[in-house]
């Protein structure tokens, strides 16, 4: 029987608090999955899902998830904004897993902005 | 194209989150021996009047304006009607919004669920300031989970961290799988037990 339970869950809470006492937890890149209708009809789900199982995987603790809604360029879906501190928004459109996973590899923890998947620089306007 | 009711879920607690709701409860009842499905999904945002509310139904209406069509509520009700079922809205200003959408179980054209541990993370990593609660009927079956539960356990550590959310959607994919579809045996899932 699957239950989720509160050991494992205390048991996370402990890791998680063990390991930010090692390095504090600066939040260095924002990814911002934009979730409207348009999104989601066009595959936003799958793309944050793959986003957050390489963020686990690379543990890369410095980069936080977030979701907005839609700007308006509903054809150009699904849509993400990649904000690293210290530099200009990135926002990818047309995205998919592997796409997702490119930029996140190359971009986010290597710098190199996926240019051919590139729809603006700048932060949307929700 | 929405091909998932756990989707449309997602669309419309999206809702919820831009009418400012700080709760919103997602209820899933599936039952073989009535052939149904419903989705009530309740929040505690700004709510609508009732001219509002008479034109949320209609896809040319948005309170956005960076696009002219709203689409989220349509497409649920076009997803209820062409299998068996309908939908329904009732809003109170200043109070929330509920809406009822409902389905014949096994009509052949009713979507399938679909990922709701996908549905129920994204919602809560979008979203950590809010409280969800999603409960799942299923058969006699209960599945509930309840972030204020999770909250109170995990004490500082945020509830969008990524062990967390892992943990959330594992947690809710095993529940699922677990309450058999026309099983009817009384299974009771609780997402936090305190037995070992």
């Amino acid at each position: 029987m699957a239950k989720l339970k509160i050991e494992d869950l205390k048991k996370i809470k402990e890791r998680v608090q063990s390991e930010n006492a090692l390095r504090d937890g600066d939040r260095r890149v924002r990814v911002t999955v934009h979730m409207g209708t348009c999104g989601i009809a066009a595959g936003a789900r799958e793309v944050l899902s793959t986003l957050m199982k390489e963020i686990e995987e690379s543990n890369a603790s410095d980069v936080v998830v977030t979701t907005s809604g839609c700007m308006g360029l509903c054809s150009r879906e699904p849509e993400i904004t990649v904000e690293i501190l210290g530099e200009e928004p990135i926002i990818y459109e047309n995205v998919d897993p592997n796409k997702m996973r490119q930029i996140f590899r190359r971009h986010i923890l290597q710098g190199e902005i996926q240019t051919p998947f590139v729809l603006a620089r700048g932060k949307e306007q929700v | 194209m929405m091909e998932e009711l756990s989707m449309h879920i997602l669309d419309i607690v999206e809702n919820s989150v831009r009418a400012g709701a700080t709760m919103v409860t997602i209820e899933i009842n599936e039952s073989t021996s009535e052939d149904r499905l419903t989705v009530i999904i309740e929040d505690n945002g700004s709510g609508m009047d009732e001219e509002t509310l008479r034109k949320a139904l209609d896809p040319f209406y948005t309170t956005k304006t960076v696009r002219k069509v709203g689409l989220g509520i349509p497409l649920l009700a076009q997803a209820a009607r062409a299998a068996g079922g309908d939908l329904a809205i009732t809003s109170e200003v200043g109070k929330g919004t509920r809406i009822y959408a409902d389905f014949q179980l096994s009509h052949i054209d009713r979507q399938p669920l679909g990922k709701m541990e996908d549905t129920i993370v994204s919602i809560i990593a979008g979203n950590p300031g809010m409280d969800f609660v999603y409960i799942h009927r299923r058969n006699g079956g209960t599945y509930q989970l309840d972030t204020r539960e999770l909250r109170e356990a995990l004490e500082d550590v945020p509830i969008n961290h990524g062990s967390v959310l892992s943990f959330i959607r594992d947690g809710v994919k095993e529940a699922l799988a677990a309450m058999k579809v026309g099983s009817g045996i009384d299974l009771e899932h609780r997402a936090i037990t305190d037995d070992p």
